[in-house]
């Protein structure tokens, strides 16, 4: 989030004075002109939603009719805080976001220093790791559905076969293991994204202190965590971040992979399933709305401990 | 251990890692190929080399259900998406990127603030909107819907772009008179190709993935967009599900998104870590 500051130079030219501002006001008058419409699409489709699903979780509103849709005060939020069902989602949520990040992060380091490497062959690998990226997140999740089945699957009849398990696992049907098989498909869709970004930070790096701790003899494993690793921290910040945000909203790996499973659920299938199964958009805005909340304080905290860190 | 030995094996150790790395980027996608070839009972067998190829399921998703309508409609969907997208952010891009005005640095800040929404926190308010505009089970729904994931992204990456093209281009057309529409037009837009198509590929491809929408917002099987009814693929029953008509829709979707991605592959990567990087 550093470019932010990246202050556009000077543009007004070396005119007489009232020209020159004349042509100032004239451009900053383009200026809206030409962002109004963007604005006004974005007020429609996130400014105004936004409110209106906020304002929903303070009323009684059904899917059904909209319109006849009653004040109740924090009555939704009282329910909501009680729900167990709501704090599985959220605690859900929390293992699955922290969990795929971590592992995201870690893989996703591992490739683009392979990536970095010079070596013949690294374009096949680019192409390789591109290939998860492409593949529509529904699509993932069907063909990992399909790996993972319990009776045809290939990775039972594999790991039966090296003897890894001795019965077949009902991956996504089983409890205890629904949440891990979501994970991994998560971390094998979206470390390619992770790759990239750290890839894209690697590159950016300053050759001269690679150049003389190799002058200097330092072991790689040395340089990787005293030289590599800390200047990478804004990359890697910054791809934690998005990756966050992305893996906190999660819906539709886990709703298609496990559906409305109370195991698996994240913040986000709870919240549609009261909005639409269940038709009640009063509930369902509400925890639509803390959901909102958490993303938005977890950013502010996020931000504001990477700046602390930054400034030390 | 010697020295030479150990770089040997150094080397061994790499080209390892590296075969493990595109095993496992690749291999499930081969194996969803592999089980869309297969029909019967030989896609209940595990083979790694398809023994009887056939097109059955292919045949057999486009019969059993409007998966050709569905991808028509991905396809609308997601081309009106991008031009719309890209339209309203090259206009807004120039304004941010090379007009200086108050209030600029604070517009940013919305248009990425935009960008963490989480879809679900607009649904009730979306679905409210689209009926009350007489959008539901409509095409433009998505569209319209989806301009909250790919203008906040494309109004990022142009602005960067626009950012770093030279002043020099611009102030000889002030000074020729031009007015900032002909600017944009005349002078951006031929330059602008290259970042035009990196970030209408990375919105069509966020388009033509997008699931929550989608699914809310259709209703019936001929206005479901390809996610959708992929994941809406049902069998006899709950329990039986058709696994090689879904694997065969799969590589039908993702085959031209993969070519897509790996021809662009240069443009898509340098797009992806500019929207991230540089913000």
């Amino acid at each position: 989030m550093s470019t932010l500051a990246v202050a556009s130079k000077e543009e007004v030219s070396r005119q007489t004075p009232e020209r020159a501002s004349r042509l100032t006001r004239q451009r900053v008058r383009s200026a809206w002109l030409f962002m109004a419409p963007m604005l006004v699409v974005l007020a429609l489709v996130a400014g105004w939603p936004l409110f209106r699903t906020m304002w929903f979780g303070f009323t009684d509103a059904s899917l059904s009719d909209m319109s006849a849709a009653e004040f109740v005060g924090l009555l939704n939020y009282q329910y909501l805080l009680q729900d167990p069902d709501w704090w599985t989602a959220v605690w859900n949520t929390v293992v699955f976001a922290t969990v795929s990040v971590t592992l995201e992060t870690v893989l996703g380091l591992v490739i683009a220093l392979s990536l970095d490497a010079h070596f013949r062959g690294r374009g096949l690998l680019r192409a390789a790791v591109l290939i998860p990226w492409a593949i529509p997140t529904v699509v993932s999740a069907q063909m990992w559905a399909w790996m993972l089945n319990d009776v045809f699957g290939v990775i039972n009849h594999v790991f039966l076969a090296i003897g890894l398990i001795d019965r077949p696992v009902a991956w996504i049907a089983s409890p205890d293991t629904a949440l891990i098989a979501v994970i991994l498909v998560d971390v094998w869709k979206t470390t390619p994204f992770v790759a990239l970004l750290l890839l894209a930070g690697l590159q950016m790096l300053p050759q001269e202190c690679y150049e003389s701790a190799r002058v200097d003899g330092v072991h790689p494993i040395k340089v990787f965590f005293k030289v590599t690793l800390p200047l990478l921290k804004p990359a890697l910040m910054v791809a934690i971040i998005f990756r966050m945000l992305d893996a906190l909203r999660i819906f539709d790996l886990i709703y298609v992979m496990t559906g409305n499973n109370r195991e698996t659920m994240s913040m986000s299938v709870y919240a549609r399933q009261q909005l639409v199964d269940f038709q009640d958009v009063g509930y369902g805005s509400a925890a639509s709305t803390l959901l909102f909340l958490i993303i938005a304080l977890f950013t502010a905290v996020y931000l504001t401990l990477g700046r602390v860190g930054r400034e030390d | 251990m010697g020295r030479k030995t150990k770089r040997v094996l150094g080397r061994v150790g790499f080209y390892l890692l590296l075969a493990l790395i595109i095993f496992y980027t690749v291999f499930p996608f081969y194996w969803a190929v592999i089980s869309s070839l297969e029909t019967g009972s030989a896609l209940f067998q595990v083979d790694f080399w398809p023994t009887d190829p056939a097109w059955d399921n292919y045949l057999a998703v486009f019969r059993e259900q409007p998966f050709g309508r569905n991808i028509l409609n991905s396809i609308i969907v997601a081309v009106s998406t991008v031009l719309l997208s890209l339209g309203l952010a090259v206009l807004a891009a120039y304004a941010l990127g090379r007009i200086r005005f108050r209030g600029r640095t604070a517009l940013l800040f919305v248009v990425l603030g935009v960008s963490m929404f989480p879809q679900i926190a607009v649904l009730s308010g979306m679905f409210e909107l689209i009926r009350w505009l007489g959008l539901y089970n409509n095409l433009l729904a998505l569209t319209l819907s989806y301009m909250i994931f790919t203008l906040p992204f494309t109004v990022w990456v142009l602005t960067t772009f626009m950012r770093e093209l030279p002043k020099e281009l611009e102030e000889a057309a002030i000074v020729d008179g031009a007015r900032p529409f002909t600017i944009v037009t005349r002078v951006f837009m031929p330059l602008m190709g290259p970042a035009l198509v990196t970030t209408g590929l990375l919105a069509f491809i966020a388009a033509w993935n997008e699931f929550l929408f989608a699914l809310t917002f259709t209703l019936s099987s001929e206005m479901r967009t390809v996610p959708v009814a992929i994941a809406l693929i049902s069998g006899a029953s709950a329990y039986e599900l058709p696994w090689g008509n879904i694997m065969a829709a799969s590589v039908t979707v993702t085959v031209p998104l993969i070519v897509l991605v790996l021809v662009f592959q240069r443009r898509i990567v340098s797009g992806l870590t500019a929207g991230a990087v540089k913000g």
